[in-house]
Parts: structure tokens; sequence; C-alpha cells
């Protein structure tokens, strides 16, 4: 009987201590952020000159087809590439999003030749 | 301590008894809402990164990469295009390059074959340089061990492996094979005088778009990729509403939408009950408002922390391994890679602020009605 009115007396204690102990930890990780940017630097800078050498253009992070290995070289203007209608054959093309496209269906005129 | 401190404390420590007398129920609630909370954060944290070092690392990518298209489909590109595209005014090189696809039967994955644009990274004759990721799909046991490929059945081509990129740039390289040019050509069949696709340099910067639409009056059969549009796919891939990450936080934020919802629909008969002994025994309004901000503080401040701590460990720690299965899909080859932690004040305040105020929002607007009524009528 008494051990439980003295937890409820000073329950807060160890609860504080708690997520003053979690805040802690986020602050670590923060500061582990700032602590590593330049190494960071200095590994995105190696890589970096590597894209330039090698002349890539798109991560490798989906390899299951063209599309989505390479989403800004893609031939998306070719027709049927999949079946009309059809689901997408490769789970990434759900997580892919289509490219920049071309804003509007009409077409482009240049200046001289721009319908009145 | 001060009058309002002491206040403070009691009061959170009554709240935190009054959390203890369902502890079952509230432990699951904070279980569930670090969950919500974690998921979000990683997605967040994970998506921020890539974006971050995508567009840090593709500054470098090819200015303008020019392809043939023939009936609807790319097609190679002779040399005399490339020429062609190298006397266009404000182009100071234009170069033909030779990559592609390789489908490995042995394990089902796909390569990316390519010659390197800079002649110095190029491997000699009869050998390759691969992606961190084609040794481990190859189940490659032993430093120096030479790759085979298998272009059909009954074919075997040997290749002594000069050197393996690292996890340090597996997110750009993990897929690819180097080749020697005149290697790459015997390999795939490919004639003298016959390119993938054509890159081109453009003196100024500026001038891009106006020589895109000079080149492509000039070959309207050919299709124009600039370095900017290449970041803006990829901006598109990784931002906050589209791509990868509406997939991955979109059913976070469905659950968190229904149980906030749940929550805010109304109070318990059991809270009621204690809301309406509360105020007979003497407690404002203000009180019972104060003691269930606490509350809402305790329960989503508490969450909030845990999510967000574990969310971080598992992206930047871990390498956001929970992810892979997802991204992966049915590719064999998932790159190994180590992402650059990016985390701005303002993104952790928007995480703050997205998943803490609803709760408490949710959890004050039914105390507000239940507390201020009759604590007769409320207890009856």
């Amino acid at each position: 009987m008494r051990r439980r009115r003295r937890d409820d007396a000073r329950r807060s204690g160890p609860v504080l201590a708690g997520l003053g102990l979690l805040a802690a930890a986020l602050a670590a990780e923060l500061a582990w952020a700032g602590w590593s940017a330049p190494e960071t630097r200095t590994r995105l800078e190696g890589e970096r000159a590597l894209v330039g050498a090698l002349g890539l253009s798109d991560t490798a992070l989906f390899t299951e087809a063209r599309y989505t290995r390479h989403p800004s070289l893609a031939d998306l203007n070719t027709p049927f590439q999949d079946h009309p209608g059809g689901f997408d054959h490769f789970p990434s093309a759900s997580i892919v999003p289509v490219p920049a496209l071309p804003e509007s269906g009409r077409l482009w005129f240049a200046g001289e030749e721009e319908p009145s | 301590m001060t009058p309002w401190l002491r206040r403070q404390r009691a009061l959170a420590d009554y709240t935190l008894a009054a959390l203890a007398r369902r502890r079952g129920k509230n432990a699951a609630l904070v279980a569930v809402y670090a969950l919500v909370v974690f998921a979000l954060a990683s997605a967040m944290f994970f998506a921020a990164a890539l974006r971050h070092e995508t567009t840090q690392v593709l500054q470098d990518a090819p200015e303008i990469t020019v392809q043939k298209i023939l009936m609807g489909r790319q097609d190679l590109v002779p040399a005399a295009t490339v020429e062609k595209i190298a006397g266009i005014r404000g182009v100071t090189r234009a170069e033909g390059r030779l990559w592609g696809y390789f489908y490995d039967r042995t394990n089902g994955a796909n390569y990316t074959v390519m010659v390197p644009g800079d002649k110095a990274m190029e491997p000699p004759a009869g050998s390759v340089a691969l992606g961190e990721g084609i040794p481990r799909a190859r189940g490659f046991t032993w430093d120096g061990a030479p790759l085979f490929l298998s272009r059909f059945e009954g074919d075997l081509q040997k290749f002594e492996v000069v050197r393996t990129f690292t996890r340090a740039s597996g997110l750009m390289t993990s897929d690819l094979v180097l080749m020697n040019g005149a290697d790459f050509r015997a390999f795939f069949g490919i004639p003298e005088g016959l390119y993938t696709d054509v890159v081109a340099r453009v003196r100024n910067p500026r001038e891009v778009d106006t020589v895109v639409a000079k080149a492509g009056a000039l070959m309207p059969e050919m299709r124009f990729v600039t370095r900017a549009a290449i970041q803006r796919s990829y901006q598109k891939l990784f931002s906050w509403r589209e791509g990868l990450l509406a997939a991955l936080i979109g059913a976070a934020v469905l659950a968190f939408v229904i149980f906030a919802a749940e929550k805010a629909s109304g109070l318990s008969a059991e809270e009621t009950r204690e809301i309406g002994i509360l105020k007979a025994v003497g407690w404002d309004t203000r009180d019972i408002i104060a003691m269930k901000l606490w509350e809402g503080a305790l329960v989503s401040g508490g969450a909030f922390l845990i999510g967000t701590v574990a969310g971080f460990a598992h992206v930047f720690f871990f390498g956001g391994t929970l992810f892979a299965p997802v991204l992966k899909g049915w590719a064999v080859l998932y790159p190994e890679f180590d992402l650059a932690p990016q985390v701005d004040g303002v993104q952790l305040l928007s995480l703050a602020l997205l998943t803490t105020l609803p709760y408490v929002a949710a959890t004050l607007v039914p105390i507000w009605r239940t507390a201020s009524a009759d604590p007769d009528a409320v207890m009856r």
C-alpha cells in the first residue's frame, strides 16, 4: 500500500527523465550529422567526379526495367511499350513517377508560325 | 520550485497516474503512434537524403544527351550525326557514347554496360570495372575473380576485373559493367561508326535551351535531354507529394488520420465520468484542460521522440533496410549505399507539427466540450 502511494506521488520523475534521454539521443544524432558533414562532402565530391567521368545520368536504385533504371533517358514516346491498359509489370514502376512531360498536348510553333 | 512549476509537476503526476490506470491501452497507443512517426520520419529522412545526394551528384551529369528516334523507338546514332551536332554553334564538344543493358541469364539481374566517357577510365582490353552490386549478385568468393558473361546458350566471355567500385558511390554505380570500346562493340556486335547516343557540351550553360531549339529544328528525328531535365526528374522522384515518398508514407498518413479521427470522435464513458468527478471535487475547467494538455504532450511528445530517434537510426545507421524490399521490387540487384545525413530544422519542425498537433487537437476538442458542461449532467 505504502509503495503504491510513493509511486503515485512522484511518477513523473522517471518518465520525464526518459523523455529527456530521448531528446538527448535526438540531439546527439543531429550533432553526428553535423560532425560527419566534411567527410560526406568529400565522398559526394568524389561521386560527382565519377559521374562526370563516366557520363552517368541516373541512379542505380531501380534495376528492373529500362524506364526505371534510366527514367531521364527512357523512350517514353515508344507506343505500346507495355500492353495497353495493363497493370505495371514491374513493382518499382508504381514508385517512379512519369518524368516531366510537355506541359500541354498542343503543338509548338516558332514565333512567325504562330496561328493568329 | 515556483508554485507554477509545482502545479505543473503535480498535474503531470496526476496525468501519469491516470494513464497508468489503463496501462496496456496507453502503452499500445504510444507504440502505434511511435510506429507511425517512425515510418513518416524514415520516409522523410530517406527521401530528403536521396534528393540531396542525387542533386549534388548529378550536377556533373551530361549537359545535353541526344537520342535518335526511329519508328518510335530509340536507334543507334551514326558518326555523321555526332559531327553534325558538334558543328552547331555554341557546342564545344560532342561525343558518341556506347552503353546498353545486359540481362544476366545466370541470376536474372540486369546490368548497365557502358564505355566510360573519360578515356582514362577505360579498362584495358579483355577486362572490366564493376559496380559493387555485381560481385554480390554473382557470389564472387575471392578478390580478383574473373567475370564470365553468357550472351546465349553455349557462349561464355571471360573478363578480368580490374576495379570494383565501393559502396561510397553505390547509388550511382552499383549495376555498372565498364568496358573497353572495342570489347563493347565485339560483345554486342555493334559495327564501327555507330553509337548509342551522343552527349554534347555547351560553352555557355545559359545557352543550352537555344542550342537545343536550334538542333531540334535541324534534326527533328532526334530527342534532346538536358541536364536540367534530368535533375527535374529526380526532384520529382523524391519530392514530398510524388513518387517514392508518396508511396512510402501514404499508408502511414492514412493510418494516422483514422487514428486521430477515432480519438476526436468522442471520449470513452470512463473518461467522461473521470472528468465529472474531478469537476465535482473542485477542479475547474482550466485544470482539466491543463491536465489533458499534459496527457497529449506526454503521449505525442514521447511517440514523436521515439519515432524520430528510431527513424534517424534506421535511415542513417542501418541504411534504410526496411525500405529495401519496397524499392527492390523484382530487381535482383539493389545497391548498397551510404546516405549523407541531411536534416534541417524546417524538416524536423514540420514532422513534429504534422504528428503531434493533430493528436493534441484531437484530444482537446472533446475534453473542452465535456469539461465545460455541468458535472452532474456529465456523470449521469
